[in-house]
């Protein structure tokens, strides 16, 4: 954990400029839709920031969130503000380990009461032997530490909406952080990972506003969910003319063709892949040649297989449709029979009365 | 479940369900009933072949009923067609067929679609103009109008989402899927079964006039 009281004191140790600190507030402020102006205020609100503390807590995750933030290439500006938080408890990052890791979570807690942030990246199951952390279950963990918090910020899909640990059949009962806090401001930044630069933004406006950003209605930062990546996407003209890559391999697929026959998602996904990219800047899925699989969205690993478009339904296959077809053709075929029966018996008897 | 969720699944799945049974129930229902037996001599020797002759001659108003029906006839072809090549023709829904049958062929680019799409909703709009204006000639019953709007709903839609326009574009989906499980679960069961029927009704009068021996 770094010495420096101050994020500017720490940055200034890494060797990062001032120059490079206000562009990184600037890029900030506009993604988050703060007025031009502020960059500047946010840099000195930023510098001199003291260190808030931070309590991480993982339930049922796969630790790619923490490695999406912490393993960027290059040391980052977004992984220097992270590293600046004072990261009171975190089960991959921390060193102590057993009884000393406990008691510094209860120390964290104790000290900063109804100040600290709890970041969950994980699942919580409600089968609850099905994780436990110091012979706690997840829930219980959650409740206990949530119950001092000034905020929660769920990191990643699974903690903000049950993620692959939720999706069918769903083994452990798994649920997202809100389904069971209710009383605390949370912050969804989903995403299977979420972007650095979202996890970071939240933080940074926390610290500089002191308040948590504007939601949409999923609980997502409207300033970095709040636009279609489809909408944003450079491979929009193709969709717009029906240019369509039908595999992987294909010519379409060479010459950049839209993704939306293998299976591309954006359409219905919200997240800042599209302008932000990843890997400072460098690409994104789609640019990558993959369509995107929503991750950014409740319930993506439900959503019909990663490579059927949109437009599938998801229903699995269409054997009920042939017992209808079957079951149909029987009715109908019986009533237009019973009804010939019956009318030759009518005849019948007609001819019976002469 | 979100509303797509649940448009994309079981909504969906069940309308299908519905039409496929429905269209099977229906046909099957009448086409194993029996015509009457005829015990008179067919006048026309080639009656049986002038009757399934009508099933296209009637595609066009007769001679003397063109000038006044000019209108709807034109507008209902454009509607038709419009509507069939959109069905058919745009990339979401051949996606959407291909998932259930494995069928697939090359789409028509996304532009001609939505014109095609929009012209099939304004020549919907111009039929509905008609029928309102002209109650004595229509003699519109509920039913009427009820097709009507379960018809032209998948198409506002179809095309609000393609456009981005109205509410968020996965709502807009779901929206159109919706609306067009209402479509199909009311087709077998409502006048848009003349989807099928046309053939059969054709053929059947055509049948009849022609052993009576009416010029046809
Ligand atoms: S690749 Fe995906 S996001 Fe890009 S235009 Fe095609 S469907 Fe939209
Ligand atoms: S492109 Fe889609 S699937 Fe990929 S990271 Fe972005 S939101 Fe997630």
């Amino acid at each position: 954990m770094p010495s420096e009281p101050t994020l500017g004191g720490l940055l200034h140790s890494q060797g990062v400029s001032r120059r490079a600190f206000l562009k990184f507030c600037s890029t900030t402020a506009s993604l988050m839709a703060l007025p031009a102006g502020i960059a500047p205020a946010m840099a000195e609100a930023l510098a001199s920031a003291r260190r808030p503390s931070v309590i991480w807590l993982s339930f049922q995750e796969c630790t790619g969130c923490t490695e999406a933030l912490t393993r960027s290439h290059a040391p980052t500006i977004e992984n220097l503000l992270f590293n600046f938080v004072s990261l009171d408890y975190h089960h991959t990052l921390q060193a102590a380990a057993g009884d000393a890791a406990e008691r510094a979570l209860e120390e964290a807690m104790h000290a900063n009461k109804g100040k600290y942030l709890v970041l969950v990246d994980g699942s919580i199951p409600l089968m609850e032997y099905c994780s436990t952390v110091a012979g706690h279950s997840n829930k219980e963990s959650l409740e206990h530490v949530c119950a001092d918090a000034a905020a929660v910020i769920n990191i990643g899909t699974c903690s903000a909406y049950g993620g692959i640990p939720m999706a069918k059949p769903n083994p452990t009962n798994a649920v997202a952080t809100g389904d069971i806090i209710k009383d605390k401001p949370i912050v969804n930044v989903p995403g299977c990972p979420p972007m650095p630069l979202a996890i970071t933004g939240v933080i940074a406006q926390y610290l500089t506003m002191g308040k948590l950003p504007e939601l949409d209605h999923l609980g997502r930062p409207v300033a970095f969910f709040g636009e279609n990546i489809h909408d944003r996407c450079y491979r929009r003209p193709f969709y717009d003319r029906g240019e369509f890559a039908e595999t992987f391999d294909d010519e379409g697929a060479r010459k950049g063709w839209c993704l939306y026959k293998l299976g591309c998602k954006a359409p219905i996904a919200y997240n800042a892949c599209a302008h932000v990219k990843w890997n400072n800047g460098v690409s994104f899925p789609i640019q990558s040649g993959h369509g995107c699989i929503g991750c950014s969205e409740p319930r993506f690993w439900d959503m019909g297989g990663v490579y059927d478009s949109v437009a599938k339904g998801n229903f699995g296959d269409g054997a009920k449709l042939g017992a209808a077809a079957i079951a149909g053709a029987a009715a109908g075929a019986s009533a237009a029979y019973l009804a010939r029966r019956k009318k030759t018996e009518i005849a019948e008897g007609a001819h019976g009365d002469e | 479940m979100s509303l797509l969720e649940f448009a994309r699944g079981p909504a969906i799945h069940a309308a299908l369900i519905i039409m496929v049974a429905g269209f099977a129930l229906r046909l099957l229902g009448v086409l194993v009933l029996t015509r009457g037996a005829d015990m008179s001599r067919p006048r026309d020797a080639f009656g049986n072949f002038k009757g399934y002759r009508t099933v296209f001659s009637r595609a066009w108003p007769a001679g003397e009923f063109t000038t006044t029906t000019r209108y709807q006839t034109v507008v209902a072809y454009v509607f038709h067609i419009a509507l069939l090549l959109v069905i058919v023709g745009i990339v979401p829904h051949i996606e959407f067929i291909q998932s259930l049958t494995g069928l697939s062929w090359p789409a028509m680019p996304n532009f001609l679609g939505v014109a095609l799409g929009t012209i099939a909703l304004a020549s919907l709009f111009a039929l509905i103009f008609r029928r309102l204006a002209k109650p004595a000639i229509y003699n519109s019953t509920v039913g009427d109008y009820v097709a009507w709007v379960v018809v032209a709903l998948p198409l506002l839609t179809g095309l609000m989402a393609f456009a981005h326009v109205g509410l968020r574009y996965e709502t807009m989906l779901a929206l159109h899927i919706l609306s067009s499980a209402l479509l199909f679960a009311y087709m077998p069961f409502s006048k848009l079964m003349h989807a099928f029927w046309f053939i059969f009704s054709r053929a059947q009068s055509g049948l009849a006039y022609a052993h009576k021996g009416v010029r046809i």
